[in-house]
């Protein structure tokens, strides 16, 4: 029955979407909207296909659903290595402007691939890993079954097609113009669904838990799951121009839009790139070092001081800005007390290794979350001292801050979930240990000089082209250039692009330690056979 | 008094009072008589049901 029903709402979606496309008003909507059909069209196709066949009715509430989770590390994985490789191209293209090629021209040039490059690492990369990740942890520590069946697979299907829809849209021109945000409207409206089924599934599984408590690292998961929601609802509030066309119009305007939008990006960064990913922290670390957190009580109140804390940051991306005064100063202070509880939970970390240091020398999985931990701790340091308003002045719009974002990127979200798959993939296909720890080795070395590499000339970059911008001569005339502070900063961009070509290159060789993972180690005797067959 | 200016006077004193206090509350709560044992039985979490949920009957906290 519940088959018919589908096949009326995909053959619905399938003509609406055709209709769409020839009606539409720009080709990013047209491409979307063929997008679209095509994926409801073959749903549609598969479902008639299953349709009033025998159906599997085995009860699979004593086993873990991990398909799911091994497709979303599957996606982390190939995510990763395409928005490194488009990072890295954009590296290039800023240091060799001849990269922007002729042929490409409109598509493939740096203000088209520079989102395409945000959002594939943040959100098919690190989304992916988070989804995947926390529907992992949620059942092991609810010790439950993920709740609303196949719900945890739309939400993985469908978080890929908002990905592939904002990736094609920006290459093609349709953007909001928001940092982070920059999906268009329509894109908008098919996340929210896909994320209120996520929260759903999530929420569901923690409310049928056996465990009498929610272990720390779900506190985490669901304030990023929940925050990111009224995020993401606030920042997009906006109309369309028509319905056939991606072009919107926001609600806000101004000034309250930009503190709207600012306020949204802080806290992407504070619960999807830090609360989503400490969740994972507070799981694998315990897990792969084989002993329990450091401090559970450290882990609440850094729970607490965090929620209550980030969400007032956002103020410090608009200082000198129409902006108060106050609503700055408020952004600032907040952004300097955060430091504390961000090294609280950074202690927590790592001084869960207590008594296992030995653990660093032999097993280079956890020095990797450990190197992660150590990025955690350093950019969330150098975030607070760059919110101030007179280290802001020099600091804003400079290299800099590319460089301050990079080494909490690749260093913290990038580093952890490298530690997080290498210990998911073994256990997701039931292995005994990744293929090889030497090439584990590898990618930590290639992965940390190339964020060595990155951060320490996106510095000289940065506050160089920061002096140089302010620099005045006796008479106080500006003694340089914009066109000076470029060509300065080339031998820097090149540094940045080789220690970007390293990072990708240990992604690939983890990519190839995975793959081999699955197809040469073998397989181990399943210990569950004490669960009766049910 | 217009909307913006009544919710801002409320954010500044109320809302305020009830978040903070809502903070202290959690501090003081953590460190409560008897938390240790609980916590240390909840930090162990993630080294129970590993393989597979606990049974519908089971005691919540026996080994995996």
């Amino acid at each position: 029955m519940t088959n018919y029903i589908k096949l009326i709402v995909l053959g619905v979606i399938t003509v609406c979407a055709a209709i769409a496309a020839s009606y539409a008003r720009d080709l990013a909507y047209m491409v979307n909207a063929l997008v679209v059909m095509v994926t409801a069209g073959g749903m549609f196709l598969w479902t008639l296909r299953r349709t009033d066949e025998p159906v599997n009715t085995a009860d699979l509430s004593g086993e873990y659903m991990d398909g799911v989770v091994r497709a979303g590390v599957i996606a982390t994985a190939l995510w990763g290595v395409v928005g490194f490789l488009v990072g890295v191209s954009i590296a290039f293209q800023l240091a060799f402007p001849v990269l922007n090629f002729e042929w490409g021209e409109g598509y493939l040039n740096f203000g088209r691939l520079r989102p395409l490059h945000t959002s594939a690492v943040i959100f098919a990369f690190g989304g992916n890993a988070l989804i995947c990740t926390s529907f992992y942890v949620v059942q092991r520590t609810s010790a439950a079954r993920l709740w609303g069946g196949n719900l945890g697979w739309f939400v993985f299907w469908g978080y890929q097609l908002f990905i592939v829809m904002a990736a094609l849209s920006y290459v093609l021109g349709s953007s909001q113009s928001k940092e982070y945000a920059e999906p268009e409207w329509y894109i908008d409206l098919w996340l929210t669904v896909v994320w209120l089924a996520y929260l759903a599934v999530f929420l569901g599984t923690i409310i049928k838990r056996k465990e009498p408590h929610i272990y720390v690292a779900n506190w985490f998961y669901l304030s990023f799951i929940v925050t990111v929601a009224m995020l993401h609802v606030v920042n997009n509030l906006s109309i369309p121009v028509s319905i056939f066309g991606s072009k919107s119009v926001q609600v806000f305007s101004g000034v309250q839009d930009a503190m709207t939008q600012w306020w949204y990006g802080h806290n992407a960064v504070g619960f999807f790139l830090t609360a989503g990913f400490l969740g994972m922290m507070y799981y694998f670390v315990p897990k792969r070092a084989e002993r329990p957190v450091y401090s559970y009580k450290l882990s609440i109140i850094h729970f607490w001081a965090l929620i209550f804390l980030y969400i007032w940051a956002g103020p410090h991306h608009l200082h000198y800005t129409a902006l108060p005064d106050w609503a700055s100063t408020l952004g600032m202070v907040f952004s300097i007390v955060l430091w504390m509880p961000s090294w609280g939970g950074m202690i927590n970390g790592l001084m869960t290794l207590s008594g296992a240091w030995d653990k660093l020398r032999t097993d280079p999985v956890i020095r990797m979350m450990v190197i992660a931990i150590g990025f955690y701790g350093m950019s969330t340091f150098e975030g607070p001292m760059m919110s101030i308003r007179a280290v802001n002045s020099l600091s804003h719009y400079t290299d800099w801050t590319i460089g301050h974002v990079h080494s909490g990127a690749l260093g913290w979200n990038g580093m952890i979930t490298f530690g997080a798959l290498y210990f998911l993939v073994p256990k997701l296909w039931n292995r005994k240990e990744v293929y090889s720890l030497s090439m584990v080795s590898w990618h930590f070395w290639l992965a940390t000089i190339g964020i060595v590499l990155y951060a320490a000339s996106m510095w000289v970059t940065g506050i160089m082209e920061g002096l140089m911008w302010r620099e005045v001569d006796a008479n106080g005339f500006l003694v340089n250039s914009f066109a000076d502070t470029v060509a300065a900063k080339f031998p820097m961009y090149v540094v940045r692009g080789i220690g970007g070509t390293l990072y990708i290159t240990g992604a690939i060789i983890m990519c190839v330690n995975l793959w081999l993972t699955v197809k040469r180690q073998p397989a181990i005797a399943s210990t569950n056979n004490l669960v009766p067959a049910e | 008094m217009d909307f913006y200016s009544l919710l801002r006077e409320f954010a500044d004193s109320w809302m305020l009072l009830v978040l903070f206090g809502f903070f202290v509350g959690v501090i003081f709560w953590v460190f409560r008589p008897g938390s240790r044992k609980t916590y240390a039985d909840t930090a162990m979490i993630p080294f129970r049901n590993e393989q597979a949920p606990a049974p519908a009957d089971a005691n919540a906290t026996k080994e995996a």
